[in-house]
């Protein structure tokens, strides 16, 4: 877990960092626009009153939130003002007593009701309950509905991403195998770009970690990890608003492949250094062998929530900073501060966005490697 | 850490572990796969063109220095040649020259020799020719003077007188 603290302290120093700005935006719509800007104010009043208008702190709170989370609707942008999305709905896919497909326009009315067969769904916070016509909920003491919530295998937003990435990856890399065969082994256009990040991760990451004899078997695994992760990451930076590697079942799903194929692909070795350390004096055998154990669990858990962290951190600094241009009042000043540290901090976070699919790679990389290599046991322990 | 439950959605998970897996199974097969072995093999072929240059570089130095070696031994060979070649002709020479001297003295010799014998064969054959001339005068004169008794007797006489005195 050591690791792991690295980027949650940077994730809540980030926050933390943002808070002031944010702070700052407000008190001036309190106390100096009231006075300087009296006629704006009014007209400022009457905007208030439409609802859905991202004009205060907490509806960019919900409106960064909303980004955050997973969603059955397309949305490119929306205006607030008045209350029309564009986008275009995705399909719902639920396993409820039978396997129902509907479009998730459905749920675009008052109630956020749709009528399905006779059952009545209800969309709650990005989540789908079974309810009644009235669309109402039993909720707990925190909030949460207590509704049965039918299996959801529905092809939101982020699957959708996923696909586009997939197909990118996909196409990008067969292109360059393509181009090999027809330019007798050498690289054309676009594909002289993506030799080099092969060889990158071959060289950087894959043989140093896990050893000229055994990386090769890895190879596949840790390329399309890479590509795929860092090419989410960039949409992720693009304005399609897409937030797919800052979802927790995505990065979930990534360090459980790591930790699958670690598990599987480890020796005799690798599991007596858990179980029976050797080196060791038999009490600490004992004792170290529950920490090992644990070890091989936190180890991938490191991995899902640095790339979670990192990239929600971003998509937050990103669209508070774009937001203060909509929550402060004084538009020629706030534009100019807000616009360069978006750049400032976009520019960044276009580096985390590579840093972070290698900092993945290397790690399940390095992971695959002490699950592979063959010890020697006298220059360590 | 409840929001973050919360907010795991299993179906989006599903569909992430279906893509992903799909995924690496296509990438190995159309993309990996080929790209790797492409990779592989370009690298094997330049670390094999290098080693190989190297290699004919090497052979090339070997050659040249067998060249310098062969040009050397040949240049002392031809140096060895004119010398040996030198001093035959020198030995010759002073062969010839001493053959001939010891010839040209023979020669010498054998002439001074023949002269000699031939001077002597002369000698004698002029002493004979002389002799017998001598005595041909001797006898013609013998004959004219003792052609009549007076002149015989007076010869007697002047002999005896010879013999006489002494």
């Amino acid at each position: 877990m050591v690791i792991s603290n690295k980027p949650l302290n940077l994730f809540l120093a980030i926050v933390i960092l943002t808070m002031p700005f944010l702070g700052f935006s407000n008190a001036e719509k309190d106390s100096l626009t009231v006075e300087k800007h009296a006629a704006e104010a009014g007209h400022a009043a009457t905007e208030h009153k439409v609802e859905g208008a991202v004009k205060t702190k907490d509806a960019v709170n919900a409106y960064i939130e909303h980004h955050l989370q997973d969603s059955y609707d397309f949305n490119f942008f929306s205006d607030g003002e008045k209350g029309v999305h564009y986008g275009f709905s995705l399909p719902i896919i639920l396993w409820d007593n039978g396997l129902k497909v509907f479009s998730s326009s459905q749920f675009h009315n008052d109630k956020e009701v749709a009528n399905v067969d006779g059952t009545f769904y209800k969309l709650h916070h990005g989540k789908i309950y079974v309810s009644d016509a009235e669309g109402s909920l039993a909720l707990d003491g925190h909030d949460h509905p207590t509704n049965v919530k039918p299996l959801d295998f529905s092809i939101t937003k982020n699957v959708v991403s996923m696909l586009f990435a997939a197909f990118l990856v996909f196409f990008m890399f067969t292109s360059l195998a393509k181009a090999y065969k027809k330019n007798g082994g050498l690289p054309s256009g676009f594909g002289r770009v993506l030799e080099p990040l092969i060889i990158f991760i071959r060289d950087e990451i894959a043989i140093p970690n896990i050893g000229e004899k055994k990386y090769r078997k890895f190879m596949g695994y840790l390329l399309t990890v890479f590509f795929f992760i860092w090419i989410l990451n960039l949409l992720g930076m693009t304005p399609l608003g897409i937030n797919v590697t800052g979802n927790i079942a995505v990065t979930v799903c990534l360090a459980l492949f790591t930790f699958l194929i670690t598990q599987f692909s480890a020796n005799k070795d690798y599991w007596k250094h858990i179980f029976w350390m050797p080196g060791v004096p038999v009490p600490m055998k004992i004792i170290l062998m529950p920490i090992e154990l644990l070890g091989t669990l936190t180890k991938p858990f490191a991995l899902l929530i640095r790339l979670f962290a990192n990239i929600t951190a971003g998509h937050v600094v990103i669209m508070s900073l774009i937001a203060m241009i909509f929550v402060g009042k004084n538009l020629a000043s706030d534009m100019p501060i807000s616009i360069g540290l978006t750049l400032f901090i976009s520019i960044i976070e276009i580096l985390v966005a590579f840093l972070q699919a290698f900092i993945f790679t290397m790690l399940s990389s390095l992971f695959i490697g002490m699950a592979v290599q063959d010890h020697d046991h006298d220059d360590h322990h | 850490m409840d929001k973050l439950i919360n907010d795991f959605s299993f179906g989006l998970f599903f569909w992430q572990a279906i893509i992903l897996v799909v995924l690496i199974l296509l990438l190995v097969k159309f993309a990996w796969k080929p790209i790797m072995t492409t990779i592989t093999e370009r690298e094997e072929g330049i670390k094999d063109a290098l080693l190989s240059a190297e290699n004919a570089k090497k052979e090339m130095m070997a050659l040249k220095s067998d060249n310098q070696k062969l040009l050397d031994e040949a240049r002392a060979e031809r140096d060895a040649m004119i010398k040996e070649a030198t001093a035959i002709k020198d030995k010759m020479i002073a062969d010839a020259k001493e053959d001939a001297q010891a010839q040209g003295a023979k020669m010498i010799e054998q002439a001074k020799a023949t002269i000699e014998s031939e001077k002597n064969n002369a000698v004698a054959e002029i002493k004979n020719q002389v002799s017998s001339l001598s005595l041909e005068i001797a006898e013609k004169l013998l004959k004219e003077e003792l052609s009549n008794t007076e002149s015989q007797t007076k010869l007697v006489e002047k002999m005896l007188a010879d013999v006489k005195l002494n």
